[in-house]
């Protein structure tokens, strides 16, 4: 909108005599680089640049889903991957485009910076010779008073208007050159500099902020504390240390959660109590929305579900308790999980384990079961709960040291026959309480449930400077396009023992108002109105 | 009142297309129209050729065909904002809580600002066609594609934020799809100044002055500009950082909000550098729109992400 140049020009920099080639194409290249259309097609590639990471799932928001997207596409997948279409913006190529365009930012807006200072500090320029030339020109008419009064007088109306004001005496009378509008340049740099704030607020952001998962049961025994170990999935920054984590534990109390008729969550919230620094626990509680803000850690609760608890006696009477989030797999909540036992079954006489006596169990969990046997859940309360579970016995396979799911069995040990399935063809259905006799006399009961919340626990260092990093450059943008920048001149000569005043007035940004403001101020002046 | 709601905008969607058939009608008459008297006075003022005034029966016809899509499309704008208002009485909330109210409610802004420049501006009464086209198209596809029933909010989106997030970005996308409209005017207009006589140019025949359409167009993004990076950029992430933990996370709808945030600055940049033309300034607006668009519907149908109202 303002009218510029395509860069501001280094005023006074002589041409260097002899150009060194290479110097002259660096400098070339700068002035390229920090040119109004670099910036304008760097801006446009980084927004081309972003799509793809809307079309593939990235590894940065969902895990899950890019295993999914090479399990259905094996051929094509590592070859997008190559090109780091799963990571997109981490890749080497998005971060090429946005540190170039950080880059021509920089070699922008610090020339600006330094040109809108010089302009900041210098007085309006005086009028031009023929004010009837340009684009506004007013006839101010007649004064009876000395043109040197009508002069000042007019400077202090436009003063009282904010307007910068110098008045000059000429050979031939008296000017009046007045500028209003720096604030647009302002509020412009303004903005500028918040964006490169904010790029290096994310930057940092990164190298000392640091996230973690975990999915938390309800209970005092299922509490943990905060520390890499106990998380389920952790990220550290760069700069991070494991033992710069803060120190606090957290055990969940109770979840409450309320749902519509049609199974819509309603509310969620869930009750804890925490001890900071080793401190005495204290009770609170967090929800969606409203995260619990600890000092160096914030967590959200994500998601929530419900593990049920199994108690298993083996054939020498010995009986283990196991409490086993079953993971949701539609907002009805069917959950789907494993219970997995490979300490049972020790004869207490040699104290050895038999690896062909583990037990597994395998199934789903509804918190609402129909009367149809179907095998989803109706409602994600818990009105009618209901388990259905297969058993297998074997070795579970957890030995061999490769990491395992902890939700499913082991399908290598299944399809080789180590781990075998004991109960029939159909499922056994178990509702609280209840106990099923296995083949060999072993139990399994169902003992009842309890809730777990997926949290998020995360700190991100600048995250509050960047915050007001933008809202300043809110405000600048705002400065930036509502103001306008323009200048009026009143030149003042004498006539008739009185002054003769004219008025020419020249907007600086296409700035559609000007001709109304203008042919206004001149009236008001003309006239004597304040 | 949801039955209500559901009948208004039937009722909605036939006025806008009522004003539209008059709006195209008016069009159809040409110069006799209020833009072509205006212009051919101004030639015969400025000493031109004389002009055939055209005969004063259609002049009449064609003022009061013009009128009368004025009046419908205020009638539309008055059940629109039936239509969402009942809606959000049925729900007892604000009416943004899915993608059809959301669609709903930044169309009416559209409607509402476009009523606006249509009562300060009257000589841009030609732009009614496209802005009555954009919402009968745009009103269609949210009731057929994006319908849902009323129901409360989840409670992802149960929170404060969401008023100043949900609200300065449907007012933003409101304009900004407005904003379209003497856009791509524009572009037809200088198409046909410059001796383009293929179709869609020859609607920019009877069109007033290319600058002012330019100008409008700018001002119409350089308001919602702000807004939107208000509503996207700061209330979202201020959000996001309440309810997921993170203030950004490059969910589908966070990543089209950001494109269509950059397009829309490449905009405001492309027009202030002289060497750009403005055309190709105003094509860049358009893709703006384009990315608007994408955002509103094409991420809430092809992509999956965290945003509840998908
Ligand atoms: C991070 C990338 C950038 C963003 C998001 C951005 C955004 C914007 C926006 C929204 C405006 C409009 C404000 C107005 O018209 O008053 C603007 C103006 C401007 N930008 Fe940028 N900009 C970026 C990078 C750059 C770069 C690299 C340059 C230098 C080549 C630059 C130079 C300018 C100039 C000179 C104006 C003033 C135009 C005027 O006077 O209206 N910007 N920028």
């Amino acid at each position: 909108m303002t009218v510029v140049e395509d860069r501001p020009t280094t005023a006074g920099a002589p041409p260097p005599k002899r150009p060194n080639p290479v110097l002259a194409l660096l400098r070339n290249s700068w002035r390229q680089l920090t040119s109004m259309r670099t910036a304008l097609i760097l801006l446009f590639l980084l927004a081309v640049a972003a799509v793809p990471g809307s079309i593939f799932p990235q590894r940065g928001v969902n895990r899950e889903n890019v295993s999914e997207y090479f399990a259905a596409n094996p051929k094509l997948a590592p070859i997008l991957d190559r090109f780091f279409a799963f990571d997109v913006y981490a890749s080497p190529w998005f971060a090429a485009i946005y540190l170039l365009l950080f880059t021509s930012l920089i070699g922008c807006v610090v020339p600006r910076l330094r040109d809108h200072f010089r302009a900041l500090t210098t007085v309006p320029p005086d009028a031009p010779k023929r004010l009837e030339r340009l684009p506004h020109h007013a006839d101010g008419g007649r004064r009876p008073e000395e043109p040197a009064a009508v002069a000042a007088e007019i400077a202090k109306r436009l003063r009282r208007r904010r307007f910068r004001t110098r008045v000059r005496e000429t050979p031939d009378g008296w000017t009046v050159a007045a500028e209003k509008g720096y604030l647009k340049e302002t509020g412009n740099l303004l903005f500028h500099f918040a964006m490169l704030a904010v790029l290096v607020g994310v930057g940092f952001g990164q190298w000392y902020g640091w996230h973690a998962n975990r999915l938390l049961i309800a209970g005092e025994d299922q509490g943990f504390c905060n520390a890499v170990t106990q998380h389920d999935e952790s990220v550290l920054g760069p700069r991070v240390d494991a033992s710069d984590l803060p120190n606090f534990c957290l055990w969940m109390t109770g979840f409450d959660s309320t749902f519509q008729e049609n199974g819509i969550p309603r509310s969620f919230r869930a009750n804890v109590r925490v001890s900071e620094d080793g401190g005495a626990y204290r009770a609170t509680s967090f929800s969606v929305n409203d995260p619990l803000r600890l000092s160096g850690a914030n967590i959200n609760l994500i998601g929530q579900g419900y593990a049920p608890v199994l108690r298993y006696t083996d054939r020498f009477g010995a009986t283990q308790e196991k409490v086993v989030a079953f993971l949701p797999t539609d907002n009805m909540l069917t959950s789907e999980g494993v219970v997995q036992f490979p300490d049972v079954n020790i004869d207490p006489a040699t104290n050895t384990r038999d690896p062909e006596l583990q037990m597994g169990f395998e199934g789903v969990y509804l918190p609402t079961g129909g009367d149809d046997g179907s095998a989803l859940s109706k409602y994600p309360a818990e009105d009618n709960p209901v388990l259905y579970l297969a058993a297998y016995r074997g070795d579970l396979g957890l030995d061999s040291g490769k990491p395992g799911s902890v939700y499913a069995l082991n399908r290598d040990q299944i399809q080789d026959g180590d781990l075998e399935k004991i109960s029939g063809e159909r499922p056994y259905v178990l509702r609280p309480g209840e106990k099923w006799t296995l083949d060999d006399g072993t139990t399994l009961e169902f003992v009842g449930t309890r809730r777990f919340a997926t949290i998020s626990i995360r700190y991100d260092p600048t995250q509050f400077l960047m915050l007001v990093g933008a809202v300043l450059g809110l405000a600048g943008l705002m400065l930036s396009l509502s103001v306008h920048r323009r200048r009026v001149w009143f030149r003042v000569v004498p006539a008739d023992g009185g002054s003769a005043v004219e008025a020419g007035g020249l907007p600086r940004t296409d700035y559609a108002g000007f001709g109304d403001e203008f042919a206004a101020l001149t009236r008001h002046i003309k006239e004597g109105t304040p | 009142m949801a039955e209500l709601s559901n009948q208004l905008m039937a009722l909605t969607v036939l006025a806008y297309l009522a004003a539209m058939v008059c709006y195209a009608a008016e069009y159809a008459f040409g110069r006799s129209s209020h833009i072509g008297r205006a212009a051919t006075r101004e030639l015969v003022g400025a000493g031109g050729p004389p002009i055939k005034q055209p005969a004063p029966a259609p002049v009449e016809k064609s003022r009061w065909v013009g009128r009368s899509a004025v009046v419908l499309n205020l009638i539309g704008l008055a059940l629109h904002l039936g239509t969402t208002v009942s809606r959000g009485i049925a729900a007892e909330r604000m009416p943004w809580g899915n993608m059809y109210e959301y669609i709903l409610s930044a169309t009416l802004v559209g409607a509402a600002v476009w009523a606006g420049v249509l009562i300060r501006k009257p000589a841009v009464r030609h732009l009614g066609l496209l802005v009555s086209l954009i919402l009968v198209v745009l009103l269609g596809a949210a009731a057929l594609v994006a319908y849902t029933p009323v129901g409360p909010l989840v409670p992802a989106l149960n929170s404060y934020w969401f008023i100043f997030h949900v609200s300065t970005i449907i007012i933003s996308s409101g304009i900004f799809l407005l904003g379209a409209v003497p856009a791509a005017m524009f572009l037809i207009k200088d198409g046909w100044d410059s001796g383009k006589r293929g179709f869609p140019y020859t609607l920019g025949r009877r069109v007033g002055d290319a600058g002012s359409l330019e100008r409008l167009t700018f001002r119409l993004h350089a308001f919602a500009f702000p807004l939107f990076t208000f509503g996207a950029l700061i209330a979202g992430p201020l959000w996001a950082e309440a309810s997921w933990g993170r203030y950004w996370g490059w969910d589908p709808k966070e990543v089209w909000a950001f494109i269509s945030w950059i397009v829309y600055a490449a905009y405001l940049h492309a027009r202030a550098t002289p060497s750009v033309k403005r055309t190709t300034a105003t094509w860049i607006a358009i893709i703006g729109f384009v990315t608007m668009l994408m955002n509103l519907f094409g991420v809430n149908l092809f992509f999956e992400g965290l945003h509840s109202y998908a």
